[in-house]
Parts: C-alpha cells; sequence; structure tokens
C-alpha cells in the first residue's frame, strides 16, 4: 500500500468509527443544549465584574487542555504525524523515529462539533495532502504565527487582559499577539497571520469576528487548513472561577460546504507564580531553516 | 537622505570622548502627587493606555553643536524640522520606473536606500518634528550625563563596541573576514544581531528602555488591575509588567527582561532586570537593570522616562527621557520571521563571497 491510500484509509476508518458513534455525537450535542440557557449562555455562572466595571472580568492566564492542536477531530492514537508504510501497518516516518513514544499522537475525542468537517473535495484532497507533507508544510515546525482559533489551543498559555475599553491576548507561543478592535475599523487593508478582531459583548460573553486571516495558517498538526476568504466568530464565557468555555464558529465558503464549530473548556493557570515565559521559537528553527548556509555546515 | 538621519541613531555614536561623570541625578522631572482631575482607569488607577507613536527627529544622543543645551530654541527646531521634512519629502520621491540596474556590487551610495538600488524612503518613518515637553524642544533624548551623551564605557565595554564596530562595514563585495581571527561574523545565524533573526525589532525599539527608530514605531498599552501591557509594533512583542510583583528568580531569564511595576502617585514605575546576554539595548548585557517611569503630560501625551545601568558596560548609569504622544493609527502585524528572506541571503551571500575568494565551502563534521 503506498503511503497515500494509507493515510487515506486511516481517515475513512476515522471517519467510520465518528459515523458508528453518532449516537454519542447525539447525545453530546443534547447536552450542550440541555446546559445553554434561552439567552444563549452555556452556564448559570455568574463572572465576577471587572473592578469599577459591569463587565465580568475574563483577565488571567489560559491554556486549553486537550489534543486538538494535533487533530481537531475525533483520533486515535498513532505512531506519529508523519507516517509511513509498515510490513504489518503504519510505522513512524524516519524523520520522526528516533523520537519513540515521544513522537507518538495522543488520541483525542474531538473539539468539532458534530461529525467530520465539511471539506469541499478539493479542500479535503487538500488535507490529505498537507498530512503526507506534515514536515513540510506544518507552519508551527516553522514557528509561524499560528492564526486563530489554532492559537487558543496550542500547548502553551496564553494571557487575557481586558478593561472596560481595551481586549489584548498575548500568546506564549510565538509571542504572538491579538489586539482587538471595539469599534470596527471596517475591512482591513491587508490580510496578516493573526487576521483583525473586531470585538463585542453579547451579555456576559466576549464575542469576536476574526477576518482578513491569510491562508498560511493550519487548524492543527492533522493538515486541516482553510483560505484566506476564513471568517471566525470566537465567543469567550466565563464558566466557573478557574474556567472559560470556549467556541469557534468557522466559516470558510473556499474550503467547507458549511460553517462548523469547535468548542472546548479553557483553563486557568493555577501557578501561584504563573505567568508566560519566553517561547521565541525563531531561535530553535535557525538550523532548521538556514543551518545549510552556516559557513561550516553540521552533519544531518 | 537617510544616511544622516541614521547616524544620529547609530549605536556606535556610543563609544563617544570620555564624559564628564557625574552622579546619578533624580529623572530631571520630579515625582509629583496623584492629580483627581487626571484620567482614571475603572479601578482608580491613573489611566495611561492608548495608542502611542514614538517617532522623532531628536536623537538619542545630543550632537556636539549643542553642549550642554538640552533645549533648542523655537527658531533652531524650525530650521531642523523644515530641513529634514524637506529632506523626507524628497527621500519619499516616486523612484523612476526606467532607471537603469545599478552597477554589480552597488553604486558605493550608502544607508538605507542605497548601494545596490533600494527603492524611494517611503518605508521609512521615524517622525518630522523633535521632541517637544512641557513646551520646549529637546536636543537629545538623553538628560543625564548633563552632555546629552552617553558615560564613558568600562575597558570591556569599550573592547566589545570595538569589536562589533570592527564587523560593522559597508559591502565591498569582497569577504574581509577571512583571515581574522576566530569566527567571521556571518559565519552562522547565531552571530548575526536578534534583529536580522527576527528575535526583536532593531534599536531598542522594545527595550528596554525603548527607543524610536526608523520606522514602525507605534506602542500600544493595554491597563488590568494587576497588569500593564505594552506591545511593542516591531515585532509584535508585549511587554507584560506585573503590578506589585516580585522578580523571577535570577536563573529566570527574558529577551526584554523582567518586568514588575508599582503606581507613584500618577506615574507608572516599571523595573526591569533578568536580561539576557543579549538584549535590545545594544551593547548591554545581562547585568542590565532600567528604571522606567510613565507620566501622562495631558491628554494627548506620555512622558516616558528611563534610567539604564548595567555597570559591566558604561562607568556611570545614564537617563533620557522624551514625549509619546497618543495616535489615531491603527498598528499592524509586523511578521517578521514570516518573511525573513534575508537571513537565509545575507549567509549564503557570505558563501558566495568566500568562494570568490577561493575558499572551497567547508565540509561538514565538528
Amino acid at each position: 500500500m503506498k503511503p497515500n491510500s494509507l493515510i487515506i484509509t486511516a481517515g475513512l476508518l476515522v471517519w467510520s468509527a465518528l459515523l458508528l458513534s453518532a449516537a454519542s455525537v447525539a447525545a453530546t450535542k443534547a447536552t450542550d443544549s440541555g446546559a445553554k440557557s434561552a439567552a444563549g449562555s452555556v452556564t448559570d455562572y455568574v463572572a465576577p465584574r471587572l473592578p469599577g466595571s459591569k463587565l465580568p472580568d475574563l483577565n488571567g492566564i489560559w491554556q486549553a487542555l486537550n489534543e486538538a492542536n494535533y487533530d481537531i477531530e475525533r483520533h486515535l492514537a498513532r505512531h506519529s504525524m508523519a507516517l509511513r508504510d509498515g510490513p504489518h501497518g503504519p510505522l513512524p516516518a524516519v524523520a520522526t523515529l528516533r523520537l519513540g513514544a515521544v513522537g507518538a499522537v495522543p488520541p483525542g475525542l474531538g473539539v468539532v462539533q458534530g461529525g467530520p468537517l465539511p471539506y469541499t473535495p478539493e479542500g479535503l484532497a487538500r488535507k490529505l495532502e498537507n498530512q503526507r507533507d506534515w514536515l513540510d508544510r506544518d507552519p508551527e515546525i516553522k514557528c509561524y504565527l499560528p492564526g486563530v482559533p489554532r492559537a487558543t489551543y496550542m500547548p502553551h498559555p496564553f494571557q487575557l487582559f481586558h478593561s472596560d475599553s481595551a481586549i489584548l491576548f498575548a500568546y506564549q507561543y510565538a509571542g504572538a499577539v491579538r489586539d482587538i478592535h471595539l469599534t470596527d475599523p471596517g475591512p482591513a487593508p491587508v490580510d496578516a497571520w493573526m487576521g483583525q478582531s473586531v470585538g463585542s459583548w453579547d451579555g456576559d460573553t466576549l464575542v469576536i469576528e476574526v477576518t482578513a486571516q491569510n491562508d498560511q495558517t493550519w487548524f492543527d498538526r492533522s493538515g486541516n487548513h482553510h483560505s484566506d476568504q476564513l471568517r471566525v466568530v470566537e465567543r469567550y464565557t466565563r464558566t466557573g472561577p478557574d474556567h472559560l468555555h470556549y467556541e469557534a464558529t468557522i466559516e470558510d465558503p473556499a474550503t467547507f460546504t458549511r460553517p462548523w464549530t469547535i468548542s472546548m473548556p479553557l483553563y486557568r493557570r493555577m501557578e501561584p507564580d504563573a505567568r508566560l515565559l519566553d517561547f521565541r521559537c525563531v531561535e530553535f528553527v535557525e538550523e532548521l531553516m538556514f543551518g545549510e548556509w552556516r559557513r561550516q555546515p553540521l552533519t544531518r | 537622505m537617510p544616511k544622516p538621519l541614521i547616524s544620529l541613531f547609530s549605536p556606535l555614536a556610543a563609544v563617544g570622548p570620555t564624559a564628564v561623570l557625574i552622579l546619578l541625578a533624580a529623572l530631571s522631572v520630579p515625582p509629583v502627587m496623584a492629580d483627581p482631575s487626571a484620567p482614571r482607569t475603572a479601578w482608580g488607577h491613573p489611566d495611561i493606555s492608548g495608542m502611542y507613536n514614538v517617532a522623532t527627529l531628536t536623537p538619542l544622543q545630543r550632537p556636539a553643536e549643542f553642549g550642554d543645551t538640552l533645549f533648542l530654541t523655537p527658531e533652531q527646531a524650525e530650521v531642523i524640522q523644515a530641513r529634514e521634512r524637506a529632506a523626507l519629502a524628497a527621500g519619499a520621491q516616486p523612484s523612476d520606473p526606467n532607471r537603469a540596474a545599478p552597477p554589480a556590487g552597488g553604486d558605493g551610495s550608502g544607508g538605507a536606500a542605497g548601494n545596490v538600488g533600494g527603492y524611494n524612503t517611503f518605508w521609512i518613518d521615524r517622525g518630522d518634528g523633535a521632541v517637544l515637553i512641557d513646551g520646549k524642544f529637546r536636543t537629545s533624548i538623553v538628560t543625564d550625563p548633563a552632555n546629552g551623551r552617553l558615560p564613558a564605557m568600562t575597558p570591556a565595554g569599550l573592547q566589545a563596541a570595538m569589536a562589533r564596530r570592527s564587523a560593522f562595514r559597508e559591502n565591498t563585495g569582497e569577504a574581509w573576514w577571512l583571515g581574522m581571527d576566530g569566527p567571521g561574523p556571518y559565519d552562522d545565524p547565531e552571530l548575526r544581531p536578534l534583529a536580522e533573526r527576527c528575535l526583536l525589532g532593531f534599536g531598542s525599539t522594545s527595550g528596554p528602555p525603548m527607543l524610536p527608530v526608523l520606522y514602525n514605531n507605534l506602542k500600544r498599552i493595554v491597563q488590568t488591575p494587576d497588569h500593564v501591557v505594552i506591545v511593542i509594533e516591531m515585532n509584535h512583542d508585549a511587554r507584560v509588567v506585573r503590578l506589585h510583583g516580585e522578580h523571577a528568580p535570577a536563573d529566570m531569564r527574558f529577551l526584554m527582561g523582567d518586568s514588575i511595576g508599582w503606581w507613584d502617585g500618577d506615574t507608572l514605575v516599571v523595573d526591569t532586570t533578568n536580561f539576557t546576554r543579549e538584549s535590545g539595548l545594544f551593547g548591554a548585557t545581562e547585568n542590565l537593570h532600567v528604571m522606567e517611569r510613565f507620566r501622562r503630560l495631558d491628554p494627548q501625551t506620555l512622558l516616558y522616562s528611563f534610567t539604564v545601568n548595567d555597570p559591566t558596560v558604561w562607568t556611570t548609569p545614564w537617563s533620557g527621557e522624551y514625549a509619546w504622544p497618543a495616535t489615531d493609527e491603527q498598528m499592524f502585524e509586523y511578521a517578521c520571521h514570516e518573511g525573513n528572506y534575508a537571513l537565509g541571503n545575507i549567509l549564503r551571500g557570505a558563501r558566495l563571497l568566500e568562494a570568490d575568494a577561493g575558499q572551497a565551502p567547508a565540509k561538514g563534521e565538528r
């Protein structure tokens, strides 16, 4: 079996599993809607107010605790993000072999609501190509800015700073930042890796519309991708003293046949000295990207 | 043309004549008590939030012609501003679409638009006015020492500065570093300046101290009850100041240092230590300690003051201040690394020059 067909087969197997478990998906959805009040809130919890303000206080250092950055869809554990054919099934590609269990992919329940991603046929073909060429294509490998929503569930904390007049996200991964407009400045004059964000409050939920992202970022390490027509609507709601509910609806008519939604809890980093640290991964990819131009290249 | 403008900011100018040593004075603006009419955040802190464009024609170090004079006369300011505005307008003229290719190896001109046929200077944005504080134009950002120039360097600081100066040369089309002792400046990416590697913006735009540079001078300040964040446009760096925090343990190091802050009346005081071996401030070491003060002068202006102390490099601390005017400009994404074709090409260019000099590429293994 060629690697292409292997990956496609693996993909179909996962999809079959998703179909077989349609009942449990439906049950999950029922639970979700059951938790939503008539006002559309995901919680009855009333968050403390930002001092001196009527707004809920969302300030803090938050982090996802899931496997979405490996694959936003439901998936079983696998040998590696980069696979090759083995005599009895897939094995790690040579480039990742020496990582052993460290390079294996942890299983995940997925963060996508309601089944397989609704790719167009071309979109799906591109996703499978991306998966096959993961080492060459994943922007995370080159330390590129992550885009939205991937920034939210990178395996790094982010810090949300807000007052009644400003909302700012600082992400530990690659030092990405998003300054959220509270007044819509109109269409962005140019696309950006992190796009243009416009925020508003829907009751106690922070709603952010993200447009003008370029087509270079991905949703995960599994090659799930989008075009520059991507529009993301994020919703952040406090559901407890140390939890946020995160939801993002993705629209991209050039890649998907209909909008789809991801959701997940975000957790407050509880360490008393919790803070963002430097993860300036640029310097960690210099050997990969520029090492061949050293005066004395290292053996590879 | 840009070259003389850039030279005003050249970090090499730091290697100046020995300055008169004076004891560190308090910052030239005395602390003020809380002003009840000053704008406040919802939770009662002085409100210094907003978007600021810190571009200015006033150089970090005072040109020698002004001696110990901190202020320009209005007439002097007008002459300088008119000259600079004319130069900016001339530099921003559209390039001639029919111009010939530059000669091989460059045309010998220097500066940001020179040598190999750069375009016009539309991308340069260093402001068109001198720093104006309390109605007076400044001759330099540095206020202490009194001559507006950085203090004398220590022997170790001087030696490091000379080494850097020696590696900073016009491109003559020759691999001049061959035959040097030790590694050449283009041998490895790690030997290039932090800005070329997209690890920080250049010229201490991120600091601290945060200094004005040739372009992309926006700063965004956001406040919460527990933090003040300063986003530096180049390269999308967020300086997170923890209010009433304690410094990280000494083994925790940060490219922009570890910043803690507190309110002193209406002034935000920020104390930054725990720097890496190199940081935004050219020439400074991991022993750098920076104190900064932010105070609102009027609804449209912050006064930004700082004191730099790195006893391994400078024989005394030095201080400066300049105005941060608010702006309604938007900050766009400065994605440096994602478009960094330059670093690879700088290294490749050096390999080509070495090959021209008959030096075969070194073989792997080390």
